[in-house]
C-alpha cells in the first residue's frame, strides 16, 4: 500500500471536501432560516464562476478584484431570487417551494448556456502556482490555496453566527419564525439575508472548485453531491455539513483515484443509500416531532 | 346549458360522466381521435403521437407527484429503463409489443421500488433526491453497460408486431399509443374512484391523518411510485419504438423536467390537467424550432440558443404557473366551461 | 362494566419536559368517558400516546384486554381505535363524501389492480361503502346538503362534524374526540351533544373525549378523569368530581366569590 499516494490523494480529498463543506455551510443557512430546500444551489454557484470569468477573463479585471465582485454578483443573484421567486411561495407546500427551486435550477442552466455557450471553459489562473508540500506529500498548489481561502470564509461565517447580532437573527428565526416576529426581528428582511449569505458562500466556493476543475454548463450536477452532504450532515446542522462535507469531498476523490473517476458519483450515492437506511435525518439533523 | 341534475342512484353519482350530453361529447372526441389519422398530414401525425406518448408519462408522473404529493425528477430514468427493455427484448426475442410494452412497465416498477424503499420510509423530500441519484445512476448504467445497452451507441429496435401486423410508419404506431393513451387515461381515473386513490391524496393532504385511519404510508407510497413509474416505462416503450431508436441520451435530465413542467402546467392532481400539460408542453419546442427558423436569416446563430431557450422556457413555466397559477391549464379550461355552461347568464 | 381501554402507570416526557407522570385511568365500556385538566396538561399527549404516536417510557395501555406495545398507528385503526383531532384534520382536496368514504378504508379491501379496473369487485365494495355511508352516516349526522362539497369551503362546525363523519365511518368501538366542541356556537354544540349520545345509544361505541366546556361535560359524562400537570388528581363520575376539592383548587375553581376575594386580600375584611 502506497501510503504517500494514498496521503496526497486524501490531502486532495479533504482540501476539495473543505469546499464542499462551504457550500453545504450555504444550503443549510438557507435551509435553516426559511426551510426552503435548495435545488438550485449548485447553478448559482455556476453562475458566480461564469462571472469570475467575464470579469477576470473578458474584461481583464485583476482577479482579485473579479472574485469580489464575482461572488457579490451570486449573492445578488440568490437575493433577487429569493425576493422575486421564493417570497410569493411563502405559505405553500414544502413541495411546491422545491418545484420553483428546480424550475429556476433549469432557468439558470438555459442562461448560463445563452450566454457564454455550452462549450467547457477554463478559469484564467489567479492562485499561486508554487507546489506545496505538506512533509512529503504533494498537494496541488490550486486545491491548497483554494482550500485555505474557503476555510477563511468558513470561519468568518461561523463567528459571525455566533457573536453578532444578525447571526443571532438568523438563529433566532430558524428556531421560530413567529416569536422572532414579535421580537422586533424583521423577518422577511432575515429571510433574504439568508439566501444572500448562503448565495455568497456557495458562489466562493464555485468560483474554487472551477478554477480547479473547469466550468461548464453541467457545472450545477455538483449540486448532487452537496445534497449528498445535507442529508449526511443533516439538512439543518451546520456542524454537520463541515463534517459531511469535508468526509464525501475525501470519499469522491479517493474513489476516483483508486476506482476510477466515473466511480466517483456511485461512491457519493452509496454512502447516501447508507445513511437513508441507517440514520435518514443526518448524522446531526433534528428529528422533527410532529405535533399532532 | 346545464342546469341541475339529479341522480337517482348510487352508481349513477359515481359514474365518470354526470350527464348524457357529456356522454355523448365523449363518444365524439373519442371518433375525432379514431378519424385523426386519416385526415392529418405526416407532420400533425407526428404530433399525435408524440403527445400520445406524453400524455402517458405525464399521466403517470401526476399520480405521483399531483395525487400524492411526492417529487420525482427520475421519470425519464424509468423511461429509460422502459426503452432500452423494449429494445433488448425487440431484439432478443419475438415478443409481440403487448407483452414487452407490460414487461418494460414493471422492470420499471421494480426499478422505482427499489428507489422507493430506502428513500420513502422517511417523510420528506428524500425521494426528489433519491430520484435525482437514480437518474445518474442509471444513465451510467445505460451508457457503461455495454453488452447490453449497446453502450454510448445505443441500440436500434425492429418495430413493433403483433399477430404478423408489423407497426413501422407513424400512422400505424399511432393505432397503438393513442387507443394505449386512452386506456391508461381511464385505469387511472378508475383509481381515484376507488380507495387507493383516496389514499394516495390522503397522504398529499395530511399524512399523519392518513395514518390515523388506518392508512400504511410507506405501502401506499411505494405502492404510487411504482404505478407512476410503470406508467413511465411503458411511455419509454412506446418511445422506442416510434424512434426505432436508444441511447443514453435519448433520455436525459431535462426530459424529467419538462415532465415535472408538464404535470404542473397542466394541473397538478387533475387528470384532464395531465393530459393538457403534455399537449402544451408538447407544442413548446415545436413551437420554438418554428420561431427558430423563422429568426434563421436575420440571426443566423438562432439554432444555437434553441436548446438553453428551451431549458429557460421549461423552467419559467415552473416558476410561473407555480407561483400564479398553481392549478395550472386545467383551471382555466374550468373557467372556460363555466362561463361557457352558465351563458346567457353572466355570473 | 369492564373496561375497554386501561391505562396503567403511564409515562411520558420529551427531553426534560414531563407530559404524562404514571397517569392510570379507566376507561369503561359503552360509556362517555371524559379527560379534563387545564392547558398543558397533557391530555393530547395521551391521546397521542393511545393513537400510537408517542410512544410512553413506562407503563402500559390495554384494549380490549390486550396491551397495546408497538403496534403502529395503521394498525390500531384496524383494531376500532378511532380519534379527531384538535386542529381539524380533514383532507382539503377532497370532497365531503370522499373524506368519510376515506374513513372506510381500513374495511375495505380493494388493491391496486382492482381499482385499476375498477368494474367488477372493486364497483361494488364502493358502491356497498357508499350506501353504508349514505344511510348510516351521512343521514345520522344530517349533513347530506354538503356531501359533494370540497371540505375547504365548509364552515369550522360542519367541518367538525365531517370529522366526526369520518370517525364513525371506522366503524370505531373506542372514538377519542379532542375537543369535539372547540370554538363552535350554542346550537351547534347542543347538536354535537346530541350526535354524542346518540352515537353511544345506537352503535355501541365507546367515547373518550377531551373537553373544555364543563356544562357539557358534567351533562353528558358517565365516568371523569381530570388530569393536572401530567398526573391524574381525580377519576369518577361527574358528581364527585365536580364536588372534589383538589379539582375545584386546580381546574374547576368555585361560584363563591367570598372565598375568591378571601384568597385574593387574605388581610382585608369584607364588608
Amino acid at each position: 500500500m502506497d501510503w504517500l499516494f494514498f496521503g496526497e490523494i486524501s490531502l486532495a480529498g479533504l482540501a476539495m471536501g473543505g469546499l464542499y463543506a462551504l457550500i453545504g455551510l450555504g444550503f443549510v443557512i438557507i435551509y435553516k432560516a426559511t426551510r426552503v430546500i435548495n435545488f438550485a444551489i449548485g447553478e448559482i454557484m455556476m453562475f458566480a464562476a461564469y462571472l469570475f470569468l467575464t470579469f477576470a477573463g473578458g474584461m481583464e479585471m485583476s482577479p482579485w478584484v473579479a472574485l469580489p465582485l464575482a461572488v457579490l454578483g451570486g449573492s445578488v443573484l440568490g437575493g433577487v431570487i429569493e425576493k422575486v421567486m421564493i417570497r410569493p411561495m411563502l405559505g405553500e407546500s414544502p413541495i411546491a417551494v422545491v418545484m420553483v427551486t428546480i424550475g429556476i435550477a433549469s432557468i439558470l442552466v438555459g442562461l448560463v448556456e445563452m450566454i457564454w455557450g455550452a462549450d467547457p471553459q477554463l478559469l484564467p489562473g489567479f492562485l499561486p502556482r508554487k507546489p506545496v508540500f505538506i512533509g512529503e506529500m504533494y498537494l496541488a498548489p490550486k486545491i491548497a490555496y483554494g482550500f485555505l481561502i474557503g476555510a477563511a470564509l468558513l470561519i468568518v461565517y461561523l463567528l459571525y453566527f455566533r457573536f453578532s447580532r444578525g447571526g443571532v437573527a438568523l438563529r433566532a428565526t430558524a428556531s421560530d419564525q413567529a416569536a422572532a416576529y414579535s421580537m422586533g426581528i424583521n423577518v422577511r428582511r432575515v429571510f433574504n439575508l439568508a439566501w444572500v449569505f448562503g448565495s455568497l458562500a456557495a458562489s466562493l466556493a464555485g468560483v474554487l472548485v472551477a478554477a480547479t476543475g473547469g466550468l461548464s454548463p453541467q457545472f450545477g450536477a455538483i449540486g448532487l453531491s452537496v445534497l449528498v452532504v445535507v442529508i449526511v450532515g443533516g439538512l439543518d446542522s451546520i456542524v454537520g455539513a463541515l463534517v459531511a462535507g469535508v468526509f464525501i469531498g475525501w470519499l469522491e476523490t479517493v474513489a476516483g483515484a483508486y476506482l476510477g473517476g466515473e466511480y466517483r458519483m456511485p461512491a457519493t450515492f452509496a454512502v447516501l443509500a447508507v445513511i437513508l437506511v441507517l440514520r435518514p435525518y443526518g448524522l446531526f439533523g433534528t428529528h422533527e416531532i410532529e405535533r399532532v | 346549458m346545464r342546469i341541475g341534475d339529479a341522480k337517482q342512484s348510487y352508481e349513477a353519482d359515481e359514474a365518470i360522466w354526470s350527464s348524457s350530453t357529456q356522454k355523448i361529447w365523449f363518444a365524439f372526441f373519442l371518433l375525432a381521435l379514431a378519424a385523426f389519422p386519416f385526415m392529418a398530414d405526416a407532420y400533425l401525425l407526428y404530433m399525435g403521437c408524440l403527445v400520445g406518448i406524453a400524455v402517458i408519462s405525464t399521466t403517470g408522473l401526476n399520480i405521483l407527484t399531483g395525487f400524492t404529493g411526492l417529487i420525482s425528477l427520475g421519470q425519464a430514468g424509468f423511461m429509460g429503463v422502459g426503452g432500452y427493455t423494449v429494445a433488448w427484448l425487440s431484439m432478443n426475442t419475438a415478443l409481440p409489443f403487448p407483452v414487452t410494452l407490460v414487461l418494460a412497465g414493471l422492470l420499471a416498477a421494480a426499478v422505482g421500488i427499489l428507489v422507493g424503499l430506502p428513500s420513502l420510509r422517511v417523510k420528506g423530500l428524500y425521494l426528489a433526491i433519491a430520484t435525482l441519484a437514480a437518474s445518474v445512476f442509471l444513465h451510467f448504467i445505460f451508457a457503461e453497460w455495454e453488452s447490453v445497452t449497446g453502450g454510448m451507441g445505443g441500440m436500434s429496435l425492429e418495430p413493433a408486431h403483433l399477430f404478423g401486423l408489423t407497426f413501422q410508419t407513424d400512422f400505424q404506431m399511432y393505432f397503438i399509443i393513442v387507443p394505449l393513451a386512452v386506456l391508461m387515461v381511464f385505469a387511472a381515473k378508475n383509481v381515484f374512484r376507488t380507495r387507493t386513490g383516496r389514499a394516495f391524496i390522503a397522504i398529499r393532504d395530511r399524512d399523519i391523518s392518513a395514518e390515523i385511519l388506518g392508512i400504511n404510508l410507506l405501502r401506499y407510497k411505494l405502492m404510487s411510485f411504482a404505478l407512476s413509474s410503470f406508467y413511465a416505462g411503458v411511455a419509454g416503450g412506446l418511445f422506442a419504438y416510434f424512434y426505432r431508436v436508444v441511447t443514453p441520451e435519448s433520455f436525459p435530465l431535462s426530459m424529467s423536467i419538462f415532465y415535472l413542467a408538464a404535470v404542473i402546467v397542466g394541473g397538478m392532481g387533475n387528470l384532464l390537467g395531465g393530459i393538457l400539460g403534455a399537449a402544451f408542453m408538447t407544442l413548446i419546442p415545436e413551437l420554438l424550432g418554428m420561431l427558430t427558423t423563422a429568426l434563421t436569416p436575420y440571426y443566423p446563430n438562432a439554432p444555437v440558443f434553441m436548446s438553453p431557450m428551451l431549458g429557460i422556457i421549461f423552467g419559467a413555466l415552473i416558476v410561473g404557473f407555480l407561483i400564479y397559477e398553481p392549478h395550472g391549464l386545467a383551471e382555466i379550461w374550468h373557467r372556460i366551461r363555466r362561463f361557457f355552461s352558465l351563458w346567457p347568464f353572466k355570473n | 362494566m369492564s373496561s375497554i381501554l386501561e391505562i396503567n402507570n403511564l409515562s411520558l416526557s420529551f427531553g426534560g419536559v414531563k407530559a404524562l407522570q404514571d397517569v392510570s385511568f379507566r376507561v369503561p365500556e359503552n360509556t362517555v368517558t371524559t379527560v379534563i385538566g387545564p392547558n398543558g396538561a397533557g391530555k393530547t399527549s395521551l391521546f397521542n400516546c393511545i393513537s400510537g404516536f408517542y410512544k410512553p417510557q413506562q407503563g402500559t395501555i390495554r384494549y380490549q384486554g390486550n396491551v397495546l406495545a408497538d403496534i403502529k398507528p395503521p394498525a390500531r385503526a384496524a383494531m376500532g381505535l378511532a380519534r379527531t383531532f384538535q386542529n381539524i384534520a380533514l383532507f382539503r382536496g377532497m370532497t365531503v363524501l370522499d373524506n368519510i368514504k376515506l374513513g372506510a378504508h381500513v374495511h375495505m379491501k380493494s388493491g391496486l389492480l382492482g381499482s385499476l379496473a375498477y368494474f367488477g369487485a372493486a364497483r361494488r365494495e364502493e358502491m356497498a361503502v357508499r350506501k353504508h355511508v349514505e344511510q348510516h352516516i351521512i343521514d345520522f349526522l344530517e349533513i347530506d346538503h354538503i356531501r359533494r362539497q370540497p371540505v375547504a369551503s365548509l364552515s369550522y362546525g360542519l367541518q367538525k362534524r365531517v370529522e366526526l363523519a369520518r370517525a364513525l365511518a371506522m366503524r370505531p368501538k373506542v372514538l377519542m374526540l379532542d375537543e369535539p366542541v372547540a370554538g363552535m356556537n350554542r346550537e351547534e354544540k347542543e347538536d354535537m351533544a346530541r350526535f354524542i349520545l346518540d352515537i353511544r345509544e345506537q352503535w355501541g361505541v365507546t367515547v373518550l373525549m377531551v373537553e373544555h366546556d364543563m356544562g357539557m361535560v358534567m351533562d353528558i359524562s358517565d365516568h371523569i378523569a381530570v388530569l393536572n400537570f401530567g398526573q391524574v388528581i381525580a377519576e369518577g363520575l361527574p358528581a364527585e368530581v365536580q364536588n372534589n376539592p383538589q379539582v375545584i383548587e386546580a381546574y374547576l375553581g368555585t361560584s363563591d366569590m367570598d372565598s375568591l376575594r378571601k384568597k385574593l386580600n387574605p388581610e382585608r375584611e369584607v364588608a
